[in-house]
């Protein structure tokens, strides 16, 4: 059997238990003497709770408990907000798990009830009597700043959370520049729903004797939440276990921290018995968090022969009722830094306000802040070529940072590791034959068909990153990766990671980079993740960080292990070391490969330590914590070809080709995959997705009757292609590639469905982009005709 | 999702579940449940008690009858959209009937439960009063009665079906030589439901349309007829001008209360309803030639 897998698609080990139904998730488990708790959440979505009576539930069949902000306040610190962006005035309002006298969005806690079975709980919501008198609410972020709506919380002036600003070179000149082309656009970025397949669960167990409690809950980050969690709960870290059993997708959402998770501990613990708690689909469209929400003006600058010289903005960025867990750093540092794109741009400035509007809380969701930045900027260079009458491919070109391998500094303070965007546009130009998209185009026209073609170019930053970095962003904890290899005196090796993998296939991934680095059989590794009471610390599955930072960790604890092994093979094959060789799995003295000790060789010494050399351990283990030196940079090119109907706004996707650049891929398959539901994910947002909320705070697509994800009978084939830049500073040369579709994705279709609609006058289509929405477009540039 | 409770009851008969419906006041009778259980789940409504059609062998079934097709109300829109008898001699039911939500809601959903809830968002409902079909009515005492597709569906999930009665089975006519029907869809991306549906029946002679049924649903709260399209189509030679130019005609015959919702609105509906008319249309000559 080859070891040498790095780079083989070979089928994901985890997609046997998935697809039969066998995966455990947090729902599945079942302990002995069980409780069920369910949340009863506010309809209001601002109002003083002006009495709330729990007596006739209480009396309820099979009702335990029923608690209320009273009962849980003394025992729970609120919830925290764990990214304190700096400089930002950053106004963090209250959090408290269960609401106390006002209720700030539709979803907010209220009261919750334990009973034997979850029918008898939900019947008990039902008979909980509270009486509310409403307030004015507002919904929409750039609303809020104006002052619409009841004040949120009275110790935030404006409903300001902060104020962050981004600024490099001297925008303002640029714009102010004689000459300059400029041009501006409005942007709403609809908010989205992140919709896992597995709502939110959580089950908890305490044992009084020892003080220990035991938290089952589908997270992508198991270690903050016992970190977190100890904070709120007051449950010492080392008694408090998490976790995290199979996770049906997060895309971020499972990031946040959430009071229900909490409550149902603080149930199990005063009951002293086991609570499970496990979100409907309609309580996770309004209890967990949400994606983008930015209201945004900005505007390009640039030379008539398509030089840019200047990007501009404001950003209005709805936070929902209360500060998530890494909300603040989102639309900023996540967003604004990267307001420069893969392009040579000199002089940038945003200002971005983060805003309390009555709604869910919004996080992190799939790109988290980078979809925001790569899609104005895309929307404004189409702007831009048009204003200047240019192709759009070829003011990207003349843009675009020229190919570097170590680092280019742009305006924005980020350092990007490497990069060969023309290489990027290139391949994919060629590939759909651009020119050819182009003269296709303009037969389709002539005949009065309207064809668009999207073409956008990306680089994003991910691999998150430096901990240093993090503790100068306010980022509450660090964000480097760890690792333990143990070898069995067998040969076999089981890997202990702190990261939590959840779909993303790295229980596949990192046994090939075992397998590759010590030439061991890929089946004789076993990732293991997701129980800190058996995995080292780790910061948790986001910004495409598991591979990028976690793989990382995981090469330099092999890197050891092939130490040790030297040394030991050396010792026993009565050589010295310098004359060690290795290749494939084999240690032997270098023109001796014949006489070789296999690395099964060495762990089955090492474990026995009949024959070790002085001063060496027994054992074949270590460790790695691993904390990355800069982030990663992956980029690429998309085009999408679309047909759109002006009759009925119908838009026919036709064609979705990709080149992304993660640097050396350790399984194409699974970053096909990744890119497939990455783009999928930005298609999504462009053409289908949004949550819309009534003036009066009520989300009116709060179901999936209503609220559109994308379907795969829906879409075309989508072509994935690749080329190969690696990072300069990851020990194995990759990137992340986890979010990089959802990045580039949205604008991409965005940009194709302006340029078909253009030749009737069409110059913007608000998102999603729905058929009425397309024919209003055309109706309105009709008029305007 | 948690229902608040109901008791079961299933019933082996149409005979019996009259009896169990007699029996339990406030009891609803379950289909495929598609309808009923979300709306259990949601707890927006609490019946009782549920008396399950499922196992009731004279319910189901697709077969030729009488010139047409009879189909037992607990059919499910899967066994619809693929049986031959409908194929050959009611197309346009199979075909709507395999544009249903998804796989899953065509495997569970019934033409019983599905005009019985009348939904003004259903296909079904549209195609049965475009090809002119019966409703066989099983009443309380065991008397049976028919009532027209056109004069069934009376308002937004309302329908002639009055206390305990079953709904048994829809019979369709054999649409016959000349004549041919074809039924266009804008799906809702979420639900998968009709915001348009357009059902267009056309009976040709010697190249000119001699009858022309137009009906459309989703866009109202009832089958709708478009009686000015059918008038430009009948005497016309459906050329993709006639076509387009009856067509054209929709909106002006689109004059009540529309549906609307944040997806598509009433406004949006009203004018691109005869975009779809034009395409069942001109499927459906295609077909009668
Ligand atoms: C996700 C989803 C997508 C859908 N998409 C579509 C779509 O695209 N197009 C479409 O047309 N439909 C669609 N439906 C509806 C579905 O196809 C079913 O037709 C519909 O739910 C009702 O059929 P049922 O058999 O499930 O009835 P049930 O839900 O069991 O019953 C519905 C109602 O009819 C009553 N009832 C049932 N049978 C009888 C009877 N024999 N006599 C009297 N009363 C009766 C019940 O008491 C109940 O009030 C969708 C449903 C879902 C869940």
């Amino acid at each position: 059997m080859s070891s040498r897998t790095f780079g083989s698609a070979i089928r994901r080990r985890e997609d046997p238990r998935l697809l039969t139904g066998l995966g455990t998730y947090t729902d599945d488990l079942s302990l002995p003497n069980m409780a069920h708790a369910a949340m009863l959440r506010s309809p209001h979505a601002h109002a003083t709770i002006v009495s709330l009576d729990t007596s006739k539930a209480a009396k309820a069949p099979g009702v335990l408990a029923v608690y209320t902000g009273k009962d849980t306040a003394p025992a729970l610190k609120p919830m925290p907000c764990a990214w304190l962006l700096p400089n930002a005035g950053l106004n963090i309002a209250e959090y408290p798990l269960v609401a106390l006298d006002t209720v700030r969005y539709v979803g907010d806690i209220v009261a919750v009830v334990v009973a034997q079975t979850p029918y008898q709980a939900y019947d008990a919501l039902d008979l909980i009597e509270v009486k509310y008198k409403t307030l004015p609410a507002v919904v929409d972020p750039e609303k809020s700043a104006k002052g619409t709506g009841a004040p949120i919380h009275a110790s935030v002036p404006g409903n300001q959370a902060f104020k962050w600003t981004v600024a490099g070179g001297d925008a303002d000149a640029a714009f102010a520049a004689p000459g300059a082309v400029v041009v501006h656009d409005r942007i709403i970025q609809n908010r989205l729903i992140p919709t896992p397949m597995e709502t939110r669960s959580a089950l908890a167990q305490w044992t009084a004797a020892t003080g220990e409690l035991t938290l089952w809950n589908t997270t992508q980050n198991p270690h903050i939440v016992r970190f977190i969690g100890s904070l709120v709960m007051g449950v010492p870290e080392d008694k408090l276990r998490v976790v995290a059993p199979e996770v049906g997708g997060g895309f971020g959402a499972k990031i946040a921290q959430y009071p229900a998770d909490f409550l149902t501990c603080f149930c199990a613990m005063k009951l002293n018995r086991p609570v499970k708690w496990t979100e409907t689909r309609s309580e996770n469209y309004i209890a967990t968090t949400h994606g983008r929400d930015h209201v945004q003006d900005v505007a390009l600058c640039g030379t008539k022969d398509g030089k840019i010289t200047g990007v501009r903005g404001t950003v209005w960025a709805g936070m929902g009722a209360y500060l998530s867990t890494a909300a603040p750093g989102i639309p900023t540092i996540l967003h604004g830094l990267m307001l420069c794109g893969p392009y040579l741009i000199d002089n940038v400035k945003e200002d971005v306000y983060g805003l309390y509007t009555n709604t869910t809380p919004v996080e992190a969701y799939r790109g988290a802040g980078r979809p925001e930045a790569t899609y104005l900027l895309e929307r404004l260079i189409d702007r831009f070529a048009h204003a200047i009458g240019k192709d759009p491919a070829e003011v990207r070109r003349i843009n675009l940072i020229p190919k570097f391998d170590n680092g280019h500094n742009v305006a924005t303070g980020l350092t990007y590791d490497s990069g060969n965007y023309h290489g990027a546009l290139d391949k994919i130009m060629a590939h759909v034959d651009y020119a050819g998209l182009r003269k296709q185009q303009a037969e389709a026209r002539a005949k009065g068909r309207y064809m668009g073609i999207g073409i956008c170019t990306y680089v994003e930053v991910c691999g998150l990153g430096p901990s240093q970095v993090a503790g100068a962003i306010g980022f509450q904890g660090g964000l480097w990766e760890s690792a333990i290899v143990r070898f069995h005196p067998s040969g076999k090796v089981n890997v202990f990671i702190g990261t939590k993998p959840h779909g993303q296939g790295e229980e596949t991934t990192f046994a090939q980079i075992v397998s590759s680095e010590l030439g061991v059989d890929v089946n004789d590794v076993k990732v293991m993740h997701g129980d800190t009471d058996k995995t080292p610390m780790g910061w948790g599955t986001y910004g495409s960080r598991t591979t990028a930072v976690g793989g990382a960790a995981l090469a330099v604890a092999l890197r050891k292990i092939k130490d040790k092994a030297t040394a030991l093979a050396a010792h026993l094959l009565e050589a010295p070391v310098e004359d060690m060789d290795y290749a494939d799995g084999r240690f032997f003295v270098k023109g001796a490969p014949a006489k070789a000790k296999t690395i099964q060789d060495i762990a089955l010494m090492a474990n026995v330590a009949w024959n070790m050399p002085a001063g060496m351990e027994a054992g074949l283990e270590a460790s790695s914590f691993y904390d990355p030196p800069n982030f990663v940079y992956p980029f690429g090119a998309h085009v999408a070809v679309v047909d759109v109907d002006p009759a009925t706004g119908a838009i026919d996707l036709k064609r979705y080709a990709c080149v992304d650049d993660c640097g050396p891929q350790i399984n194409p398959m699974i970053v096909e995959g990744q890119v497939h539901g990455g783009v999928v994910q930005g298609l999504g947002q462009a053409l289908w997705e949004e949550a819309i909320y009534a003036d009066n705070g009520q989300l009116v697509t709060g179901t999936l009757m209503d609220y559109a994800i994308p379907r795969a009978d829906v879409l075309p084939e989508i072509e994935v292609l690749s080329t190969v830049t690696p990072s300069p500073h990851h020990p194995l040369g990759v990137k992340g590639i986890g979010e990089a579709g959802t990045i580039v994705s949205t604008c991409t279709m965005y940009n194709a469905v302006v340029d078909a609609l253009r030749p009737l006058g069409v110059d913007t289509v608000p998102m999603p982009m729905t058929p009425e929405r397309v024919w209003r477009a055309v109706q309105t540039a009709k008029k305007g005709a | 999702m948690y229902a608040p409770s109901f008791d079961y009851h299933r019933a082996s008969s149409v005979a019996e579940a009259q009896k169990l419906l007699a029996a339990n006041p406030g009891a609803k009778l379950l289909a495929g449940g598609h309808s009923l259980l979300p709306v259990l789940k949601l707890r927006l409504a609490a019946p009782s008690a549920l008396i399950d059609l499922g196992r009731i062998a004279e319910l189901k079934g697709v077969s030729a009858a009488n010139g047409g097709v009879r189909i037992g109300a607990m059919t499910t829109h899967a066994e619809i959209a693929t049986s031959p008898v409908l194929a050959k001699s009611c197309g346009i039911v199979a075909e709507a009937a395999a544009q249903i939500g998804d796989m899953a809601v065509r495997n569970r959903g019934t033409i019983g439960g599905s005009v019985a809830h009348a939904d003004p968002a259903a296909d079904l409902p549209t195609v049965l009063v475009a090809v002119g079909a019966t409703m066989e009515i099983a009443g309380a005492g065991g008397a049976t009665r028919t009532v027209a597709a056109a004069d069934f569906f009376q308002g937004m999930m309302t329908t002639a079906l009055g206390d305990g009665e079953i709904l048994t089975a829809v019979w369709v006519p054999a649409l016959g030589a000349g004549t041919g029907a074809a039924y266009a869809k804008f799906a809702h991306p979420a639900s998968r439901y009709a915001v348009i549906g357009a059902a267009a029946s056309l009976t040709v002679k010697n190249g000119a349309c001699e009858r022309a049924i137009i009906i459309v649903g989703g866009v109202t709260a009832t089958p709708t007829a478009l009686p000015s399209v059918a008038a430009a189509l009948t005497g016309s030679n459906l050329s993709a001008e006639a076509i387009a130019a009856a067509a054209g005609k929709a909106a002006g015959d689109l004059t009540g209360d529309l549906m609307g919702d944040v997806f598509a609105s009433s406004e949006y509906r009203r004018h691109v309803t005869g975009a779809y008319v034009a395409r069942a249309v001109a499927a459906a000559a295609a077909r009668a030639r």
